[in-house]
């Protein structure tokens, strides 16, 4: 891989960091926390929504933030061919 | 059989699991007692990150924090979870492609200098003494209360045990333990929890069983709120700290989560960068599975207390009442002398643990010294809510006898994570890397295990006589880890830039700040008192919460800095090119 590729291949994988990052913060510090209040008017069930996801939504997509994670880099390593 | 017997057969069969997989999977060199030889599957190696992950403190205390605190308690949940998608996205796949043993490792290389690599030292020293402390006196205390020995005996039994297994097999027969702990403890705390939420609400999964209505057709989470508000309480999902604590909370435990290092190890022991991203994955995803059935253990549990005890006469109170009683985990005053359990805000005491005399009241209750002046008769300790759930609901006494076996699992699997990452420190880290670089493997080997010896003394040590501060420095370790690795080892792979300069002042100013504020405002130990109490935290930052702002602090010291000082050198340079790119990691070598 020359010094070009590595650059290209670098952005593509900050950018993927950036987007899934932006999911984890939101879904935690943002539902969560900061806008629990507004979001505990809305009912999911027996739960109100902020509570929710303050005490398992967050955790379920920490959770499949990290596999989608693992997509994306391996689908990534294969097109610049730094997959093993 | 009583629980007693059952706890005999249930500890003794899983102990008896433990010991053969460490025979079976002893190591032979400082490789295999390092990183396992660096051939753990994805799976397993997830698995013992779940278990080395998940202390005594998740698996009994957790649940009980956040019956009694509700909303507030979410810190832990999102915290302990979420700093898993940093580790797997920011931290792992790098450390793994660098390819050394330790975490001090990559920042002396990565910032070529031996001060940096010791200032890592003395913080994963630190962090884990920390940890493991408080590790040998869960073990001592499921011990003391299901067979029935004192304390310290229990501490000695579980000091013999991670002995044995450390010693034996270092990271590889650690590995292969915890996978079995890992499952012990899972079941351990499903089983019970499974039970429980069928016989509340009907619904066999007990993460939606807390979103389900009771028999009455309420909604569980309503009856709840509603049961805590016309007391006075403040609402179970309300919570009642400020919207700015819980979110550097929140953000302190994320980022000490990632840099904690007996968890980035861990990563080490997979064969390739890829396998480090999905064992990551696996890790949170086992995790999860106990970090999101203990609040709803935490729902039923509140629930549970308050409609068995409020206004009940004590004459009529249920077995396991008065049988925690006994045990001094449970007090009960009657303060306005109806004969009837009153439970409202307020500590129902002066000081922390209740003072029995012994005399017994007029309906048989264990008579206090220290009731307080509220109107609160009722202190329950909130570490029992997982111990005492079971017998609450009803259970068998099988299951009992499970759970102590699963707390054990949990205490002990964490306790070995944490004495490898002292013993390593000590004979890697210090006497090979700065003392006798060139001894061989095989007397590094011996030196390794020496030291663990040495770190399961002083484990146990702490464990027989904890020093009194012991919780309030988990504050501290966490504090400590966001503030000092995590940034560096982020700068280190994602700014070429950073160099030694920056790193080392950024690390120190990081770790300064934050001992200051929590020696000052945690531990009361420098500052006038008076002008530390809560209302003089900084921006309303408590000092579990500080941590995020030592991260902030030490970013900026190294930004900077490391502008106005020399780059690194091409070499490192180079070796930051190189960890990016996931191919070629190879195995984890010496050098």
């Amino acid at each position: 891989m020359n010094a070009s590729q590595r650059k290209k291949y670098w952005q593509e994988n900050l950018k993927y960091l950036a987007i899934l990052l932006l999911i984890w913060f939101i879904v935690s510090y943002g539902f969560g926390i900061l806008l629990i209040d507004e979001l505990n008017t809305i009912r999911l069930g027996g739960f109100k929504l902020g509570f929710w996801f303050a005490q398992q939504g967050s955790i379920y997509v920490f959770v499949v933030l990290i596999f989608v994670y693992v997509k994306l880099m391996n689908k990534l390593d294969k097109k610049y061919g730094v997959n093993e | 059989m009583s629980i007693q017997t059952w706890t005999f057969i249930i500890v003794g069969i899983t102990f008896a699991l433990y010991i053969g997989i460490a025979i079976w999977s002893r190591a032979g060199s400082t490789k295999e007692f390092y990183v396992a030889g660096g051939g753990v599957s994805p799976l397993a190696n997830g698995l013992a990150t779940a278990a080395d992950w998940m202390s005594a403190a998740s698996f009994l205390g957790m649940a009980g924090i956040i019956a009694f605190s509700g909303y507030d308690g979410s810190v832990y949940l999102m915290g302990w979870t979420g700093g898993y998608v940093l580790l797997a996205l920011l931290l792992a796949p790098y450390l793994r492609k660098f390819g050394k043993f330790t975490v001090p490792d990559f920042i002396g290389d990565r910032y070529y200098s031996n001060v940096a690599r010791t200032v890592a030292v003395i913080a994963a020293l630190f962090v884990s003494f920390t940890y493991v402390a408080g590790q040998m006196r869960g073990v001592g205390v499921v011990f003391s209360r299901f067979l029935d020995v004192e304390v310290n005996t229990g501490v000695y039994i579980g000091m013999a045990v991670v002995i044995f297994y450390a010693f034996l097999g270092g990271m590889k027969g650690i590995t292969y333990t915890q996978v079995a702990q890992y499952c012990v403890l899972i079941f351990a705390f499903m089983v019970p929890a499974i039970f429980i939420s069928i016989m509340a609400t009907g619904n066999p999964v007990p993460q939606l069983g807390m979103g389900s209505s009771g028999t009455d057709g309420v909604y569980l989470l309503d009856k709840l709120d509603g049961l805590m508000t016309d007391l006075g309480f403040s609402a179970y999902t309300d919570g009642t700290k400020s919207t700015t604590d819980i979110f550097f909370i929140t953000a302190a435990l994320m980022l000490g989560t990632a840099g904690l290092p007996h968890v980035i190890i861990r990563f080490f022991t997979v064969p390739k960068v890829k396998d480090a991203r999905k064992s990551a994955g696996y890790a949170l995803l086992f995790i999860a599975i106990l970090y999101t059935t203990a609040p709803a253990i935490a729902v039923f549990a509140r629930t549970n207390l308050m409609e068995t005890v409020q206004d009940k006469p004590y004459t009529e109170i249920p077995d396991w009442f008065t049988k925690w009683e006994d045990t001094g985990l449970i007090a009960w005053t009657d303060k306005n002398e109806d004969g009837k359990i009153q439970y409202l805000p307020g500590s129902a005491i002066e000081g922390k643990k209740p003072m029995f005399s012994e005399a017994r009241g007029t309906v048989g209750q264990r008579l206090i010294l220290n009731s307080s002046a509220t109107r609160n008769e009722l202190y329950v300790d909130r570490d029992i809510t997982v111990l005492a759930n079971p017998e609450i609901a009803g259970l068998p006494n099988w299951i009992i006898a499970l759970v102590a076996a699963g707390g054990l699992a949990a205490a002990l699997s964490t306790a070995a994570g944490l004495l490898l990452v002292i013993s390593t420190s000590i004979s890697h880290d210090l006497i090979k890397k700065q003392f006798a670089p060139n001894i061989s493997d095989k007397k590094e080997l011996l030196i390794a295990r020496v030291s663990s010896l040495f770190a399961v003394v002083v484990a146990g040590y702490f464990g027989i006589n904890p020093p009194g501060f012991v919780a309030s420095v988990v504050a501290l370790a966490f504090g400590l880890a966001a503030s000092s690795f995590f940034p560096a080892i982020v700068m280190g792979i994602f700014s070429k830039r950073m160099n030694r300069e920056g790193a080392i002042t950024g690390m120190i100013a990081g770790l300064a700040i934050t001992s200051y504020y929590i020696a000052r405002f945690k531990l009361g130990w420098i500052g006038n008192p008076e002008t530390s109490t809560a209302n003089d935290w900084w921006f309303g930052i408590s000092p579990e919460g500080f941590g995020t702002v030592g991260m902030l602090v030490n970013f900026v010291f190294s930004m900077v800095i490391s502008r106005f000082t020399a780059p690194p050198p091409t070499e490192v340079q180079e070796i930051v090119e190189n960890i990016r790119i996931p191919s070629g990691a190879g195995d984890a070598v010496e050098h």
